[in-house]
């Protein structure tokens, strides 16, 4: 038997899909309303997946004490009530879709000492989810 | 192969106590689920059975056997109770939602006869949950 722990995080913040290296008309077939000027937003859930043994003296693969504060300085604090695509660095360069919104939070939280980061799944809307696994970002390297 | 997952919901309390630790430890470990008096949740369990439909009734499984079974391993035990004085399965462990996850995976699977336990996953609270699933097969993103 395995066990992991998952935690949900709530950001709001806006984004437009778009880029540069199509014109107009491309953006405007393949990313449709999402490609509007002015951008729009969600209010994101993030699922943060901890793997690894459970702790005998605590009971825990990781203390929410440890987790909550560490997502809260990597994702929540450069994320919320943000405009992903100026106030996020890497989103100048990478558009802004959910997909590439994953992989940057993989990134930022696989650094947590005390358990391994396995999964985050994010719903863009309730409509929507995403999700980047640790096995996947091993085949991609 | 299909999944089948049946939820249920039971509420509990607890606190989080561990008697190598000082007072001083305990309540930086554990925060405010140090409290001695404890504290309670609504528990929600999603339990996924994995198995191929049978032939003639088009059922994994007779879901109300399953029913029976959650209502007698799990709602008896754990049902308005107080995890850490009345469940003697849970006896000298923190009543995490890691190991009352991992007790209800071990009381369920030796008692499911059609298909087989694939999942389990215990809500805490909307915000936070564990899951238990089949230890996973050699060479699937698993790490030593």
């Amino acid at each position: 038997m395995k066990i992991s722990l998952t935690r949900r995080y709530h950001f709001s913040a806006s984004h437009r899909l778009h880029t540069p290296k199509l014109s107009e008309a491309e953006n405007r077939r393949i990313y449709g309303k999402c490609s509007n000027p002015y951008g729009h937003g969600h209010n994101y859930v993030v699922e943060v997946t901890l793997a690894g043994p459970v702790d005998p003296e605590t009971g825990m693969i990781a203390n929410l004490a440890e987790l909550d504060p560490f997502v809260q300085r990597e994702v929540i604090e450069p994320f919320d009530h943000k405009f992903l695509n100026e106030e996020v660095p890497e989103f100048r360069t990478e558009v802004a879709t959910t997909e590439n919104l994953c992989r940057e939070i993989f990134r930022r939280l696989k650094s947590f000492p005390a358990a391994r980061l396995e999964k985050v799944r994010i719903e863009e809307t309730s409509k929507n989810s995403f999700e980047m696994a640790d096995e996947f970002e091993e085949a991609a390297r | 192969m299909i999944r089948i997952t049946r939820k249920i919901e039971f509420s509990a309390a607890h606190f989080y106590h561990n008697a190598n630790f000082s007072a001083e430890e305990n309540r930086r470990v554990f925060g405010k689920c140090n409290n001695p008096h404890g504290h309670g949740h609504n528990y929600a369990l999603e339990v996924t059975i994995a198995g191929e439909p049978d032939p003639t009734t088009g059922m994994v499984l007779d879901l109300n056997e399953l029913k029976e079974v959650l209502q007698r391993e799990v709602m008896d035990r754990l049902d308005h109770r107080h995890l850490n004085y009345e469940v003697p399965e849970l006896a000298g462990q923190i009543p995490t939602c890691e190991n009352v996850a991992a007790l209800i995976w071990k009381l369920l699977a030796p008692k499911i006869t059609a298909g087989k336990l694939d999942r389990v996953r215990l809500y805490e609270s909307p915000d936070l949950f564990a899951d238990c699933t089949a230890d996973a097969p050699k060479g699937n993103g698993a790490r030593a």
